[in-house]
């Protein structure tokens, strides 16, 4: 099954015909995905890599039945493609844009709130690398050749820490059912906690990467969650043991600001909870063999 | 992005938060001149740097005369102010705000931030202000107000009134309360800030609330919309690296260590900035080269790493997905050769172009170390590093 998308997730890229859009809509094609048109306002009517482009999500979604939509489009105007999609009826979105006024959000979230459960838009990230299951399609901007298919799922907030993860994984010959960025922005679509019940409901994933860092509560309320409801085995790496207090690390979330937001003590929590540690970042391939082997035995 | 204080309160007296009197000085006959100007028979004379805790550091004094004013402010000018905020180097003051002074009745302690858990604006508030919120919340907890604000409505006047009944305040104080919080709310909103604070907000003697201080933080996501706080950045106040970097695009926060490192990725950043440590090295910094990378950020990425003596190794890791390899070889090819690099460097790529990259490198001819894994090259960088210290 593997969690939201597969080979049959159609999907609309909002944006397409951009620089950052096109090079990435070819590699998703290329690469499995079910990619059945573009939002691009004004350019209605025209094709473009030999799919239909739309002025509105709205059309694309009648004319079509796409039902994900991932968006590449520049921080000015980010929020306001969000909420387009939302109101579209897309299911889920996926927003690799990196620079979105946290006041945007913040009124994305609360747009997101609008929309009753059955028909309530699912937004991953921004400021996140996408979502992979591989073989089977992506949307976002990762280098899908890194991943094998496998039952390992991954969620985290780093783009290139997740590669990390997944080419550790693929040299001790550990697949990924799918694999979720979930943006390191303040204010963010989905949390840790959203994508682990998606994993844990998953008959295609066995356990779960998950990749924290500095700065901010999801990583504790995550570890909450796991320790009340979680079955699978979740492995934890969090970055940014040498991180200074106070200081903003890139991420505009990667701040530790307050208690229970350093990566020691989001360790402490997430052990906890009976979640196993990677020990240091090249350590995250071995620790979840560790892990998988451990359960094969048992 | 940081301001002064008098910014802050200029701001917000915008917006119509009742603020004391005061006046901007950028020598000390300026503001013996202000104190004069100002009149009355006292004055608080402050240093205007980014960082809290200046009274502790010497940085903000009572004054009697606009003499003592002068006096004062003569040695404060030019001065680096070390606080408990400010690394060892201390921050420089080029300008005071002198003040007419105001009488105390009673603190108490107001901001606005983002509360991560809510996703909202979130005010925080206490009757027993003038101490570091930090401080606040350890020592006296049970004093602190929260108030979570729907963006949907905004802040609703019974809230404001809650949170006014709640600190105790009495009579027209209700009022000016909910004026304040009101204005503050409005100027976190129409500026895009990130924080908010006012601390002390005073109850002076004739019972009136007053911004005795006053911090605000922007979005600098937002900065493209706000030209008016963009120009309120002062650079003085900043690290001229971490300024450098921002120019160019580059995330970068210095360290104290001796290893560079140019990464792709803020979590692959501060992954291999602990990979350095648990090998025994210690990282000079941190630096995202950002997404979409060109050979010419790369460049302008080693001419940052460079800018600190310190470093002795510089380690560059890149797993490429939007950025490529192929593009980032050919910057730290250019940059070698530029820069006429005397140190060493270790090449660690993988993902997009790898084999591109990988082959620009072993055909540009240079002395590169270059590594499969993050394990390895930072074992490599750390080995490189003592070499050179024996």
């Amino acid at each position: 099954m593997t969690i939201l998308i597969n080979e049959t997730t159609k999907v609309i890229v909002q944006g397409m015909s951009g620089r950052i859009g096109q090079f990435h809509s070819a590699d998703m094609i290329k690469n499995n995905t079910n990619v059945v048109g573009g939002v691009v306002p004004g350019k209605g009517g025209e094709t473009f890599l030999d799919r239909p482009l739309f002025n509105t999500v709205r059309e694309a979604v009648d004319a079509t039945g796409a039902e994900a939509s991932l968006v590449f489009v520049p921080p000015p105007f980010a929020a306001d493609a969000i909420m387009e999609a939302a109101d579209a009826g897309i299911k889920t979105a996926v927003c690799v844009t990196d620079g979105i006024p946290a006041q945007d959000m913040m009124q994305v979230k609360r747009f997101l709130r609008r929309y009753p459960e059955n028909r309530k838009m699912r937004l991953i990230g921004p400021n996140c690398a996408g979502i992979i299951s591989p073989g089977r399609g992506f949307m976002g901007i990762m280098p899908p050749h890194i991943y094998m298919p496998g039952r390992v799922g991954i969620v985290g907030r780093s783009g290139t820490l997740g590669y990390e993860a997944a080419s550790q994984m693929k040299a001790l010959g550990i697949g990924v059912s799918t694999s979720v960025g979930i943006g390191g922005d303040p204010v963010n679509g989905s949390s840790f906690r959203d994508i682990l019940q998606l994993f844990e409901a998953d008959p295609e994933t066995d356990a779960v990467v998950m990749i924290g860092e500095i700065g901010g509560p999801q990583e504790a309320e995550a570890a909450a969650w796991v320790r009340e409801h979680m079955s699978k085995p979740v492995v934890a790496y969090i970055a940014g043991l040498s991180a200074p207090k106070g200081r903003k690390m890139g991420h505009a979330g990667a701040i530790v600001s307050a208690f229970g937001e350093s990566a020691q003590e989001k360790v402490e929590i997430l052990t906890a909870a009976g979640i196993s540690i990677a020990p240091n970042p090249s350590a995250i391939g071995a620790t979840v063999a560790q892990v998988l082997g451990r359960r094969a035995a048992a | 992005m940081d301001i002064h204080e008098y910014q802050a309160k200029e701001i917000l007296a915008g917006f119509g938060v009742p603020v004391p009197r005061g006046g901007l000085a950028y020598s000390p006959e300026q503001a013996g001149y202000r104190a004069r100007e100002l009149g009355g028979s006292a004055w608080v004379v402050k240093a205007q740097i980014h960082s809290g805790g200046r009274g502790e550091a010497g940085g903000v004094k009572l004054c009697r005369s606009p003499e003592e004013v002068q006096d004062y402010a003569q040695t404060l000018f030019g001065r680096q102010l070390v606080t408990k905020q400010t690394d060892a180097n201390g921050k420089g003051v080029y300008r005071l705000w002198v003040e007419a002074a105001s009488e105390i009745r009673q603190e108490l302690y107001l901001g606005f931030v983002l509360d991560r858990k809510s996703e909202r604006i979130m005010i925080v508030a206490s009757a027993h202000g003038g101490m570091e919120i930090e401080d606040l919340a350890e020592s006296d907890a049970d004093s602190l107000r929260r108030m979570v604000i729907d963006p949907a409505v905004g802040l609703v006047p019974f809230q404001a009134r809650e949170l006014a009944f709640s600190l105790g305040l009495r009579g027209g104080q209700i009022a000016q309360m909910v004026n304040v919080l009101t204005a503050c709310h409005r100027a976190y909103r129409e500026l895009d800030a990130t924080m908010v604070e006012i601390n002390p907000l005073i109850i002076n003697g004739s019972g009136d609330l007053v911004a005795l201080d006053a911090k605000m933080s922007f979005d600098t996501n937002a900065l493209y919309r706000r030209p008016e706080v963009a120009e309120l950045r002062d650079r003085s106040q900043e690290d001229p690296r971490e300024s450098m970097a921002g120019d160019y695009g580059l995330a970068y926060v210095g360290l104290d260590g001796d290893i560079g490192c140019i990464i792709n990725g803020a979590g692959l950043a501060m992954a291999t900035m602990d990979m350095i440590k648990l090998a025994g090295g210690e990282p000079a910094n941190f630096l995202d080269i950002g997404g979409g990378a060109s050979p010419e950020r790369v460049v302008r990425a080693f001419r940052t790493v460079l800018t600190d003596r310190n470093v002795q190794v510089i380690l560059v890791n890149i797993f490429a997905g939007i950025n490529r390899c192929d593009w980032v070889a050919e910057g730290v090819v250019k940059a070698y050769r530029e820069v006429g690099m005397t140190i060493p460097v270790v090449v660690r790529l993988a993902g997009t172009n790898v084999e591109e990259g990988q082959r620009i490198l072993a055909e540009s001819g240079l002395p590169l170390h270059t590594a499969d894994t993050l394990a390895e090259a930072a074992d490599i960088a750390v080995g490189l590093r003592q070499k050179r210290a024996a």
